[in-house]
């Protein structure tokens, strides 16, 4: 991942720079996640020094910059193969890259070192706007507003001078333009608390369980095409059908965040009918992965040639990602869709549960698949085949994540019981729920499961980091031999 | 096939226009009822409460009522039910001057980063307690907290305890110090009293039930 060497596209060797800061601030995350694990077993552990809500805030905006940067990447990386094109303003996106780059930087040091304000317009402009996920102050959004919208020119006009305009492009160019309009909703400020909460929704819900999600699609359209050589004609009905699918079950399906927050009781009905249909487009999308890579397969063995995949450490990520998005995102998040269980549920480890298995399954898995595709372009390797590493990475990140996410739901499920069921929610109700046994046993099993992510993640970044080299070695003595 | 298809369901074009036909009406619905929502839950005016006209977000005036949380037969479950006129802070405060006072509260509790400690209508992080009903937990009502801090009402034990949370520590896990000051506090208070009153259609669901059962201390401190 360190050189862009037999990158033809300059617009490529921007994504390159994209995949690198995506890592540093999935590293960071994690790190973030770790400190907030222990503090739940220890909670004098920094206090009042680096306090939960500091770490917990750096944590998931890590998570959600770190997601945004792989993706402006990956479509930086397929603008040149989707087109035939240079991106037409890649001076410009150069630029842009240093800025966001630079205002990211300014951003996580506010946060770390000065943490709060008073409660002034001022810190909601210059400090944090505490808005879960939304935290960065104003100033930051309007930057990632510009930075956008140069991004946008870039794939917008890029697609434009395609002479053919492929069907993965256009989903692409048309979701992206959703998706920036879509931030726009969480820049204001209001008194009004339910208020605040409706649009915050049309960001967060309208981001994860509708744009991302369509995103993810192309991306996977455009990976297996990549990888396997799939017949363009049959990703791309697919990638249709999952469009359909996908917006036509997770636009309406934001209604199951408006069940308490004094929105009106419709939206029992509307989210719960349209948030139950959306685990069906993320069984399709499983279903896609596997007949495609299937089929090539068979073609390939067929024709004596082996194995179809031309970068396995890729494919395997990706179809971690077609099942992942189905368990996390569709099963979890299915189990405490229904109002009749969400009032329970709702605002418990439960949440968090889904939250770490589905931001993991659904975006994390498909977006190393990512740079796995983008070190093999800059090495110019042909067939890029696992190392130890990798297969380290893969098994202890799955398996950690799948523990984490076990582990809260356990406390989730003893949280809903006891503090919701049975006692009522409540001060006292949360602490009793929270200092019993199997609610502390499982936080402690949560903190095990995250080294082990940890630990996963070291393997993941030094492979990342080494595989380019190691393989295009291989395959160049092997030539050398076969000469 | 993109050529000639053998059946509709194998034709792009197909799936291209029935894609953008479903977001489309998708997203016409979902703007329709954006609409009447907004319509639902703007915030009520002073006027409606001196009238008795019950809204599901109230005027920040609210903060002159005394506020409680019943069953309702009708819609199974709790909701809020303004009552009598009570003071907060020792005073009753004019329409202008509990705006301004629920503005702050809002400001400040995002300014303290308090969601990504508590939840705030059941959003937010879980490493504290939600936030919704908070000017109704009993720990506020039944001695504790005023007893702790030393203070007459609730309302100014509850300020006492946001300026120097770290002083008044019921679990090991406790709130840190947040440098909240005093005309920050109140503001705060005010602002979880005016949460309190938000119709949430019966979120969370059996409140307090417990305090009855609990009171005179818990097993688990």
């Amino acid at each position: 991942m360190l050189i862009n060497g037999q990158l033809k596209y300059e617009s490529q060797k921007l994504a390159m720079n994209y995949f690198r800061v995506a890592l540093v601030l999935f590293g960071a995350q994690l790190l973030m996640g770790l400190i907030a694990a222990i503090q739940f077993l220890y909670p004098g552990f920094l206090f009042e020094l680096f306090d939960f809500s500091v770490a917990r805030m750096v944590h998931i905006n890590a998570l959600v910059v770190w997601m945004l940067y792989a993706m402006i990447g990956s479509v930086y990386y397929m603008i040149p193969d989707e087109t035939g094109h240079e991106a037409v303003g890649i001076a410009l996106g150069k630029l842009a890259f240093w800025i966001l780059t630079a205002a990211v930087a300014v951003v996580v040091l506010v946060y770390i070192f000065i943490q709060v304000g008073s409660g002034s317009e001022s810190t909601i402009w210059f400090i944090n706007e505490g808005r879960e996920y939304l935290e960065a102050p104003r100033w930051a959004d309007i930057g990632i507003v510009a930075v956008v919208l140069v991004f946008y020119y870039n794939v917008f006009f890029t697609y434009l001078k395609s002479e053919k305009k492929t069907g993965i492009m256009t989903v692409m160019v048309a979701n992206l333009f959703a998706l920036a309009g879509l931030y726009l909703c969480g820049m204001f400020f209001t008194d009004n608390i339910s208020m605040d909460q409706y649009w915050w929704w049309w960001v967060i819900h309208l981001w994860v369980e509708a744009t991302w999600e369509v995103f993810v699609g192309t991306l996977a359209a455009y990976a297996l095409i990549k990888i396997l050589d799939a017949k363009r004609e049959i990703v791309e009905m697919w990638l249709w059908i999952e469009v359909l699918m996908l917006f036509g079950s997770g636009i309406l399906g934001l209604g199951h965040h408006y069940f308490w927050i004094g929105t009106p009781e419709y939206w029992w009905e509307i989210g719960a009918l349209f948030s139950a249909l959306e685990p069906v487009p993320l069984v399709a999308m499983f279903v896609h992965v596997l007949y495609d890579w299937g089929k090539e397969q068979g073609h390939a063995e067929a024709g004596g040639a082996g194995t179809a995949v031309k970068n396995s450490p890729a494919m395997a990520w990706i179809a971690s990602n077609a099942f992942g998005n189905f368990l996390g995102a569709g099963i979890w998040g299915f189990f405490h869709t229904l109002p009749q269980v969400n009032i329970y549920t709702h605002g418990t480890q439960f949440t968090a549960a889904h939250g770490h298995l589905a931001f993991f399954g659904a975006y994390a898995t498909i977006l190393i698949g990512m740079m796995y595709l983008g070190v093999q372009g800059a090495y110019g390797i042909k067939k890029m085949t696992m190392t130890f590493k990798t297969k380290m990475s893969l098994f202890l990140i799955i398996f950690g994540v799948l523990g984490m996410a076990v582990a809260l739901t356990i406390a989730g499920y003893e949280q809903v019981l006891v503090e919701r069921a049975d006692l009522g929610g409540g001060w006292d109700a949360f602490f009793i729920a929270q200092e019993l046994p199997w609610y502390v046993q499982a936080q402690a099993w949560r903190l095990v499961m995250g080294i082990v992510t940890l630990v996963g993640f070291v393997y993941l970044a030094w492979d990342l980091l080494t595989i380019g080299q190691e393989v295009s070695q291989k395959e160049s003595e092997s030539v050398a031999a076969a000469a | 096939m993109s050529k000639k298809s053998a059946s509709v369901w194998t034709s792009i074009p197909f799936w291209r226009r029935s894609a953008a036909w479903v977001t489309g009406v998708a997203t016409v619905l979902l703007i329709w009822l954006t609409f009447d929502t907004m319509g639902q839950i703007s915030m009520g005016s002073d006027e409606d409460l001196k009238n008795g006209i019950t809204k599901r977000i109230p005027a920040a005036s609210v903060i002159n009522y005394h506020i409680d949380y019943q069953f309702d037969d009708k819609r199974g479950h709790e909701v809020p039910v303004i009552g009598e006129k009570e003071t907060f802070f020792g005073k009753e405060w004019s329409a202008e001057e509990a705006a301004k006072l629920l503005h702050l509260g809002k400001l400040t509790s995002q300014a303290k980063n308090c969601m990504n400690c508590h939840t705030l209508l059941g959003n937010g992080a879980y490493y504290a307690p939600d936030l919704t009903k908070a000017w109704l937990d009993p720990k506020w009502n039944d001695g504790t907290m005023t007893g702790i801090t030393g203070k007459a009402s609730k309302e100014e034990a509850m300020a006492e305890f946001l300026m120097h949370p770290s002083q008044y520590p019921t679990h090991a896990r406790m709130m840190p110090n947040l440098g909240i000051t005093k005309e920050e506090a109140v503001a705060l208070v005010a602002f979880l009293k005016h949460m309190s009153a938000i119709d949430t259609n019966g979120f969370p669901r059996n409140f307090s039930q417990s305090a009855k059962r609990l009171e005179g201390g818990t097993h688990a401190h």
